[in-house]
């Protein structure tokens, strides 16, 4: 059949590459999806979009082959007011830091919550609108954010620490729960061989995002009362 | 003053009485180097990790320095500490900045540069490569000097004058350009007349615009991905069955004999689609700047910095025909503004005025007020610029770089801010700069270049603004 037809009838899952500038998400995305080292990597600016296509349900013997979008934003500050349009219909975050770097990670939660208020149409940014959000107020009175409470009704987070190779000191752990962690090298493209421990992870979670988007059924019946009571709350604050 | 007199006031003048203005004028140091210290780490690094305490070290250090001449010139006009004091801190002060200036800062810029390039790592000659690099800078920062006619070689050649000319050639130019630009900058971005109305269907129709040109973006890349994806199924499954030369040929053209796909036409249509869209997203962004900005200059604090503008033109038109009078016909002010103003308040106005008390008090006002806006505004401008310009790798580079230019800047705005003081405080500078320096030239060579900068300045902010206009009005 045609190319261009296929292309069309096949089905897609939109997920948002977000991180501090400088960090490796070009790198990054064009590693998942060119599976080739991206040589001079230049700012991003407004939004890269890039495709790459994932067979769903491998291990089964009815595979399907869904299209997977990266949009990987620009991270600089200059352009924070335009990014929040291309933030609607995500089904997937994956959020970058640079582990040479404490700062990129800290600031996680601040682009977390950067795209849930661009969710609520940002226009309001007061206490009460986002504690439908899974916001509260803790003990010291300030906006804490608890993952827990929104990872449920919210989309699937992955973790991604780049440079491991440059960093110096150990890995950082997230705050952030429910979500899945991994850690990368600037350049080498052995860490996503086809059974490696990285691409393992990532499949899982391309498979997750995929199911949130078209089997929710199937998603809830696997995320039981189990899976809640054995992820560690640990909550986030964002001052 | 008479030989016996000044005989008995040198001598008790290192004693007790140095040693309290020596405490008085550390701690003050200690203070200016903390603030260095926080500012680095709160407001240049925000975004990154401080892995080199030693840039941070020689920053602050660079500050403290500056800040201590500012303060020595503010104690000079006030008459606060002895004056044996002053002159001693003056004299230990200039020769560590020059110190830093020309001899630590470039060599540790240069080992960072080196150490940054892989290709030199594994030279054994690579130790001594910054030592190279620096020879190179002294020897072209000699040759500064020698097309300005700034000093005879009456005083031999390691003097602190013949330094001090040259350091003040570049920052006279630096501050020079910035203040042209900025007085041009300044009455552009307050004043309402230029700003540009943005409705919201522009910004819609922007929006829309982006997320189609997206849109075809993806679902190109889309039609390259599966195509690639079966040309590689394709070569797995029939690749003994196909001859060498057509496997050559499959591979060189891009084109895929099992689909009717052109992966390189596709790449090439995605490639300008996604210069298209780089253009329409910074658009957007400036009309949704343009959209703030609107919105705040109808507050009250807007329409203050709008009438500000306004004197802000005024000052810069005055200064532009100012800078233009001095060059053609050659003259460099004798009386500064100080004198002059109170001068003019004796004669015209009728007023009696204690010409002594009152010159003392403005001129410590105005050379406060000169002192405190030029190193805010020149650390404002730094971090504007180090957000904008740097990444994780690049950042030590910079602020060393920054912390050079501050030096040199803070330096030759001492030098000439001789000319806004009376006479009686000229003095220390004279003597400590160097008597034989001729600074009427920097007065001249800035001029210069004011007027130069100024009229770029004017010029490439018209063009901005003619580009931006014509582009709304087409789309």
């Amino acid at each position: 059949a045609p190319v261009h037809l296929m292309a069309d009838s096949l089905k897609k899952a939109k997920i948002v590459v977000l991180g501090d500038s400088g960090v490796g998400k070009s790198s990054f995305v064009h590693l998942i999806c060119h599976r080739q080292v991206l040589t001079n990597p230049s700012w991003t600016v407004g939004c890269n979009v890039e495709v790459k296509v994932h067979e769903y349900g491998k291990a089964l013997s009815t595979s399907q082959s869904y299209f997977l979008e990266f949009w990987d934003m620009g991270g600089s500050p200059a352009y924070k007011k335009g990014r929040s349009i291309f933030y609607s219909n995500t089904n997937g975050i994956i959020l970058v830091y640079d582990r040479t770097n404490r700062k990129s990670h800290d600031h996680l939660p601040k682009w977390m919550s950067e795209f849930h208020c661009s969710q609520q149409g940002g226009a309001s940014t007061s206490k009460t609108s986002k504690q439908g959000l899974g916001f509260f107020s803790d003990s010291r009175g300030s906006l804490a954010y608890d993952p827990e409470s929104f990872a449920d009704q919210g989309v699937p987070v992955m973790i991604v620490g780049t440079k491991g190779d440059c960093a110096r000191s150990a890995s950082l752990s997230s705050n952030i729960t429910g979500a899945i962690e991994i850690n990368l090298d600037c350049n080498s493209l052995s860490q996503l061989t086809f059974d490696s421990q990285q691409t393992t992870e990532l499949n899982k979670f391309f498979d997750k995002v995929i199911e949130k988007r078209y089997f929710p059924s199937y998603h809830m019946s696997n995320t039981g009362l189990g899976e809640r009571h054995r992820s560690v709350s640990k909550r986030v604050s964002l001052n | 003053m008479v030989v016996g007199e000044s005989e008995a006031v040198v001598a008790p003048g290192y004693g007790f009485g140095f040693v309290l203005d020596s405490t008085m004028m550390i701690i003050t140091q200690a203070l200016f180097f903390a603030f260095g210290w926080l500012f680095f780490m709160r407001k240049l690094f925000k975004y990154y990790e401080i892995h080199n305490v030693v840039i941070q070290l020689l920053f602050s250090v660079t500050i403290t320095l500056s800040c201590t001449m500012f303060e020595l010139i503010i104690f000079e006009i006030i008459g606060f500490l002895d004056s044996n004091s002053r002159y001693f801190h003056w004299h230990i002060n200039l020769y560590l900045m020059l110190v830093v200036l020309i001899v630590i800062i470039p060599i540790y810029f240069a080992q960072q540069v080196v150490n940054a390039v892989r290709v030199v790592q594994r030279w054994k000659m690579g130790r001594f490569l910054p030592l190279a690099i620096w020879m190179l800078f002294v020897y072209f920062f000699w040759k500064i000097g020698d097309p300005f006619p700034i000093l005879s070689t009456k005083h031999g050649i390691f003097s602190i004058e013949q330094l001090i000319s040259r350091v003040g050639v570049i920052g006279v130019t630096l501050m020079a350009v910035l203040s042209g630009f900025g007085a041009v900058n300044a009455p552009y971005t307050y004043m309402t007349y230029f700003l540009r109305n943005v409705s919201e269907n522009d910004i819609q129709g922007q929006e829309k615009r982006l997320h189609q040109t997206t849109d075809m973006i993806i679902s190109k890349k889309k039609r390259i991905a599966l195509a690639e994806k079966q040309s590689l199924a394709f070569e797995g499954e029939s690749a003994a069955k196909q001859s060498g030369m057509r496997k050559v040929w499959n591979m060189f053209s891009g084109a895929n004999p099992n689909s009717s796909e052109n992966i390189g036409a596709l790449q090439k249509e995605v490639g300008a689609l996604e210069e298209l869209a780089k253009q329409l997203y910074v658009e957007f962004v400036d009309m949704l700047l343009q959209k703030e900005r609107v919105a705040y200059s109808k507050t009250f604090k807007g329409k203050y910095f709008d009438v500000l503008g306004h004197f802000f033109s005024i000052y810069c038109i005055y200064k532009i025909i100012i800078c233009t009078v001095n060059i053609v016909f050659d003259r460099v002010g004798k009386v500064d503004p100080v004198t002059r103003g109170i001068s003019i308040t004796v004669n015209w106005i009728g007023l009696q005025v204690d010409v002594e008390f009152w010159s003392q008090h403005v001129s410590f006002i105005l050379v406060g007020v000169i002192v405190v806006a030029s190193i805010r505004g020149l650390l404002i401008t730094f971090t504007k610029f180090f957000y904008a310009i740097s990444s994780s790798k690049s950042s030590n580079v910079i602020v060393l770089c920054f912390a050079e230019i501050m030096g040199m800047y803070f330096v030759s705005s001492v030098l000439l801010m001789r000319m806004n003081m009376p006479e009686d405080y000229r003095v220390i500078i004279t003597e400590v700069l160097g008597k034989e320096l001729d600074f009427s030239f920097y007065h001249r060579w800035f001029d210069v270049i004011f007027l130069v900068s100024a009229l770029s300045s004017i010029g490439v902010l018209y063009l901005v603004h003619e580009h931006t206009k014509d582009r709304k009005m087409s789309s």
